[in-house]
């Protein structure tokens, strides 16, 4: 069996596994904590809270304007790495043809050349996001073994990926295996670590909107 | 206010292993779904500090919000977090040490106003100012609530109801005397009212011309009402201590004294805490729905200037106004003040982050009780400070007496010549014939 044929194979299948596994018993650990009841009375109705909790999954991805001289840097690094790391997984030929497969949706890619410009935005935003957060005084102080890992196991299978389009530094079969076991590794790691803000940011944003929502307060 | 307090109690010392379980105990019974989901999914960005006067002013990182609650965070992951096994198998994440909590006293209680100017922020969507709220239940069971004097204070009100241990037979004559020097009936204890005002203990000490102004404005409009001395100090210092109890035993006092003369309106003060407290939790402490509506006094204003019960003169003025952060950004009452000084012909000049995105005073969530967070409380202060001149206004406006005091205290150490004034006494000192 080469490296291909596993990660390709029993690795793809073992990193699915695990990654459901821990995806619904982080979710249940969560969710099924006892919930607080609520009697006081509404500003708004169910439905008004609901808009209000859809509101703020959307409204908390650009921030109020009064922020944007503080926080600029961080926004627009974390923006450019996000659009980036989405337009490669959403644009790039192999991927949406590895979708096709899966669930027979397709749509027509970006140019291979686009994707490497991307890719190489995407990297840099995310070396610049590591040196912030190596030497920026509030982020150092937060950041945990927690925050360098994830960003590892993302920044692996988005180098890998450039490392495959270029086909420079080692044989196609290889740089593919590798780019398909760190991305693996992204989809194991990603229950256990922050990684997992890709899922909780919709339940976070909404539950905060909702209740916001509850209060009349702005969502 | 606080000249007169004199601490009974000695400092809180580092707790032992036992009051360390407490804190564990008080941290671990708040961990809902949402205190869980919140912790969960910060990404450690760092945001929440750029929005917070602590730390803008300061530049300290130990005042980043989020880092505020590592105590309480780390008793999550270890205790309640679905993967706490492993944390505490693999000894990922070590158990709170006495020593610890201790440090953090001054980081939970003495830098946060619960203000939610980070939950503003967050782009995660977490309500930090929810999560100080709760972490400081730990604290407090962990007997590290600042003595100096917010623990007093609280300790006094879950004894007697009232931070300063005011007495039923005190509090009648406060307001007999009240209504005598502004000349305003006052209705006190009777046995039916639809509204019943309650009061800040702040207003006591202070501000008594506020509860006059309750007073002629209820008579104005003809209300049937009545101040209840069963249940009467809204202030609930021990939501800021960090009490439960006494929180639940302030908040149930006033709820039976209202449902008492069977009233349809209980209105809340000129503060912003006692509003967050009665119009959100109060139901909950009780069981159920509250058999009357909560209303702070300006959302209670701006509806009867709209429906017509109230008329003002218009007066000659231009000012700014302080929003309070419990009533606006967290209370949904951002919209009232501003419709009552619209109906009074004051030109607002608004401050350059108004409304929700205003900047606390410095004095909300019990730091105005803190003694030793005084220069702290002012750097933070200077924001506002600066924001009010660049309006080039001399007056400010608010509807919270805590704000009002921490605004009055600021400008008196620097020699501010602004003029702070209540909304509420506004409009009763320009009620129409």
């Amino acid at each position: 069996m080469t490296l291909l044929d596993f990660a390709r194979g029993i690795g793809l299948q073992v990193a699915v596994l695990i990654m459901i596994a821990g995806l619904f018993w982080r979710a249940a650990g969560v969710f099924l904590l006892r919930r607080r009841s609520q009697h006081s009375l509404a500003r708004t109705s169910l439905i008004g809270r609901i808009a209000g909790g859809a509101t703020m999954i959307f409204s908390r991805s650009i921030p109020r304007r009064t922020f944007w001289p503080r926080i600029g840097v961080s926004v627009a690094l974390s923006t450019i790495f996000h659009v980036g790391f989405f337009a490669i997984i959403f644009g790039g030929a192999p991927h949406i043809l590895i979708i096709h497969e899966l669930t027979g949706l397709s749509w027509p890619n970006l140019p291979k050349g686009l994707v490497v410009i991307i890719s190489g935005l995407t990297l840099a935003a995310m070396i610049a996001m590591l040196i912030r957060r190596i030497f920026h005084p509030v982020m150092r102080l937060l950041s945990t073994a927690d925050d360098y890992l994830t960003w590892l196991f993302v920044f692996l299978p988005v180098l890998s990926g450039i490392l495959l389009s270029g086909e420079t530094v080692a044989g196609y079969e290889t740089l593919l295996a590798l780019h398909i076991l760190s991305v693996e590794l992204m989809m194991v790691w990603l229950p256990f670590g922050k990684l997992m803000h890709g899922m909780l940011v919709f339940a976070s944003r909404g539950a905060m909107g909702f209740n916001f929502a509850r209060k009349g307060a702005a969502t | 206010m606080n000249a007169n307090i004199k601490p009974p109690m000695p400092a809180a010392k580092t707790p032992d292993a036992s009051q360390v379980e407490l804190a564990m105990h008080g941290f671990v019974s708040d961990f809902g779904p949402t205190a869980a989901l919140a912790l969960e999914s910060c990404v450690h960005c760092g945001r929440c500090a750029e929005a917070c006067h602590f730390y803008v002013q300061t530049g300290e990182a130990k005042y980043t919000p989020i880092h505020k609650i590592e105590p309480f965070k780390q008793a999550y992951e270890r205790e309640v977090s679905p993967f706490a096994f492993a944390y505490r198998m693999l000894g990922l994440v070590p158990k709170i040490s006495g020593a610890e909590l201790e440090s953090w006293q001054s980081l939970i209680y003495d830098s946060c106003n619960m203000c939610g100017r980070c939950s503003l922020i967050c782009p995660m969507g977490i309500d930090i100012a929810d999560l100080v709220e709760q972490a400081r239940h730990g604290m407090f069971e962990a007997g590290l609530t600042p003595q100096d004097y917010l623990g007093v204070l609280a300790e006094k009100e879950h004894a007697t109801g009232s931070p300063f241990g005011l007495t039923v037979t005190k509090f009648q004559e406060m307001l007999h005397t009240i209504g005598v020097e502004h000349g305003v009936t006052m209705h006190v204890d009777e046995a039916r009212a639809d509204i019943v005002p309650t009061v800040s203990s702040i207003d006591l000490k202070a501000y008594p011309s506020s509860m006059a102004a309750i007073a002629k404005i209820l008579n104005h409009i003809g209300a049937s009402w009545t101040f209840r001395t069963d249940g009467f100090d809204a202030d609930n210092v021990s939501l800021t201590a960090g009490d439960r109890a006494g929180q639940r035993a302030t908040t149930l006092g006033i709820v039976q004294s209202a449902i008492a003369c069977q009233a349809k309106t209980l209105l809340m003060p000129e503060c912003g805490h006692s509003f967050t407290e009665m119009r959100w939790e109060a139901a909950n402490e009780f069981g159920k729905e509250l058999p009357f509506r909560v209303m702070q006094i300006t959302e209670f204003l701006a509806e009867a200037l709209a429906d017509g019960r109230l008329r003002v003169n218009k007066v000659q003025q231009r000012a700014t106004y302080h929003d309070a952060c419990q009533v606006s950004r967290r209370g949904g009452a951002t919209a009232a003040p501003r419709a009552i000084l619209k109906a009074l012909g004051v030109e607002l000049h608004e401050l350059e982050d108004a409304g929700d995105e205003s900047w606390c005073c410095g004095g909300g969530g019990g730091v105005a009780l803190i003694n030793r967070a005084a220069p702290l409380r002012e750097k933070a202060f200077q924001i506002k400070q600066r924001q009010v001149e660049a309006t080039g206004m001399d007056t400010v406006y608010t509807s919270c007496s805590g704000c009002r005091q921490t605004l009055e205290h600021g400008g008196k150490a620097t020699q501010w010549n602004k003029s702070v004034a209540s909304l509420l006494e506004l409009v009763a000192d320009n009620l129409k014939d």
